[in-house]
């Protein structure tokens, strides 16, 4: 981004400068600015503007999900979605999930199951994971796991590992409390 | 992508003006397809007119069986409606289907259909549904507003800002997706409404989403999934690519009209 491009086009294609936006975002819990193209990605802002770099570039053209963060409290593809449009939002990195130094249960249970090898698509799967066991309460099986990773591609698990650290770290997440209400 | 310049606009009535006053402009709601074809080079607008922070396109609301869908609803959001899946759960099935988890997130119902993409889901929904297509300017029946691929009824910075329709006594959609888009390599809705049987293909036509009246007449003598089974659609209207040959396809309008009838049941 900011590249000044060489190739010849028809005037009539985009403006001929770039305009500068400052976007201001709340990124796991703390309020970052940073000023860059209207046309940058929020991927590449949260990386080379922010700095955070465990959100990752894998395929750039909204199909592998190693970019997924949270951005207002759903699951998104920052690849896809240019700063400008996510300015002002609340958005949730791989870097912000452990508390205390703790690693969050998916995090651990990634570690625990052996979820990952390259571990390249490793940030995405486990945002994805976050948000898909937020969002099924704890209802989770392992067909509704297979499908609903559906937007995330690894290259080196085949997914077993990774079905089974998401089950389990949604038996981790739930399990106490519905042995509570039991 | 090329540079461009973004404008927020927090009502309709700003974002008509600043598109209006853009003519190399484009709106953008959830971006899902426009920011790719972006990135790809392949649209190149001068500016965007961020629409997904007017407050008054978002939200679904279902009176009796009357359903109203804003136009920057989010794919999820249609899917995962208690209301609506009361009274119209095919069209709570069909958003779910789209893309991945992610992409329905962002994505909306407006910008899936003003874009009519030819194997995108929603048109088909949009038109079986008998829909009426709520714009800044006035109502569109879903009948005059897909005009081919890519290509609708919409004037020059004319915007969705709704859906309405009444909820049919069935419906149903069944869809071949290609595996790794999850776009529609034949995609069928079919709904029993006041005014008849319709049903809308999406996936298959060579210009975009159509209807097909022989099997809507034989769904409205008799509501069944072997009334469509024999009807054969002309592979000459059809398209062919590397996923599918337009023989193919006819083959699958008919097997997935048949699903899509008996998912009505």
């Amino acid at each position: 981004m900011g590249t000044v491009f060489e190739e010849t086009r028809a005037p009539s294609m985009g403006q001929e400068e770039d305009n500068m936006a400052k976007v201001t975002l709340t990124v796991n819990g703390r309020t970052m600015s940073g000023e860059c193209d209207d046309r940058t990605l929020l991927v590449h802002f949260i990386r080379e503007k922010l700095g955070l770099t465990g959100t990752h570039v894998g395929c750039d053209t909204t199909q592998c999900g190693a970019c997924v963060v949270h951005m207002d409290g759903r699951s998104v593809k920052s690849c896809s979605i240019l700063a400008v449009q996510a300015s002002g939002s609340t958005v949730t990195t791989i870097e912000g999930i452990a508390a205390q130094g703790e690693l969050h249960p998916v995090q651990a249970a990634f570690n625990q199951h052996h979820g990952l090898q390259c571990g390249f698509c490793t940030p995405g799967m486990v945002m994805t994971a976050v948000d898909m066991i937020g969002r099924h309460g704890g209802a989770l099986d392992e067909a509704t796991v297979r499908h609903e990773l559906e937007g995330n591609i690894c290259r080196c698990t085949g997914y077993h590992n990774i079905v089974k650290a998401v089950l389990a770290a949604n038996e981790e997440m739930h399990g106490a409390a519905r042995q509570a209400a039991e | 992508m090329y540079a461009t310049s973004y404008h927020r606009a927090s009502s309709v009535g700003e974002a008509v003006n600043l598109r209006a006053s853009h003519d190399e402009g484009r709106y953008v709601s959830g971006g899902m397809t426009l920011i790719a074809t972006m990135k790809q080079r392949l649209a190149a607008p001068s500016d965007l007119i961020d629409l997904r922070h007017i407050a008054d396109l978002r939200g679904i609301s279902v009176e009796g069986r009357s359903v109203r869908i804003g136009a920057a609803t989010p794919h999820a959001d249609v899917a995962g409606s208690a209301a609506l899946r009361t009274v119209c759960p095919a069209l709570c099935h069909l958003a779910g289907l789209i893309g991945d988890p992610h992409v329905r997130n962002m994505g909306t119902i407006g910008g899936s259909v003003a874009n009519n993409d030819p194997a995108a889901d929603y048109p088909s929904a949009v038109l079986a549904l008998n829909a009426t297509v709520v714009t800044d300017r006035r109502e569109i029946a879903a009948d005059d507003f897909f005009l081919g691929m890519f290509d609708t009824a919409l004037e020059e910075a004319e915007m969705i800002t709704a859906f309405r329709f009444e909820a049919p006594e069935k419906a149903g959609y069944a869809k071949f997706p290609n595996p790794a888009s999850r776009y529609a390599i034949t995609g069928v809705f079919v709904a029993k409404t006041a005014g008849g049987a319709r049903v809308a293909v999406t996936g298959a036509g060579s210009s975009g989403v159509f209807r097909v009246p022989e099997m809507e007449a034989a769904l409205l003598s008799s509501w069944a999934p072997e009334s469509v089974a024999n009807v054969s659609v002309d592979p000459a209207q059809l398209m062919s690519d590397l996923h599918a040959t337009a023989e193919y396809r006819a083959n699958l309008v008919r097997v997935m009209a048949k699903r899509a009838v008996q998912a009505s049941l």
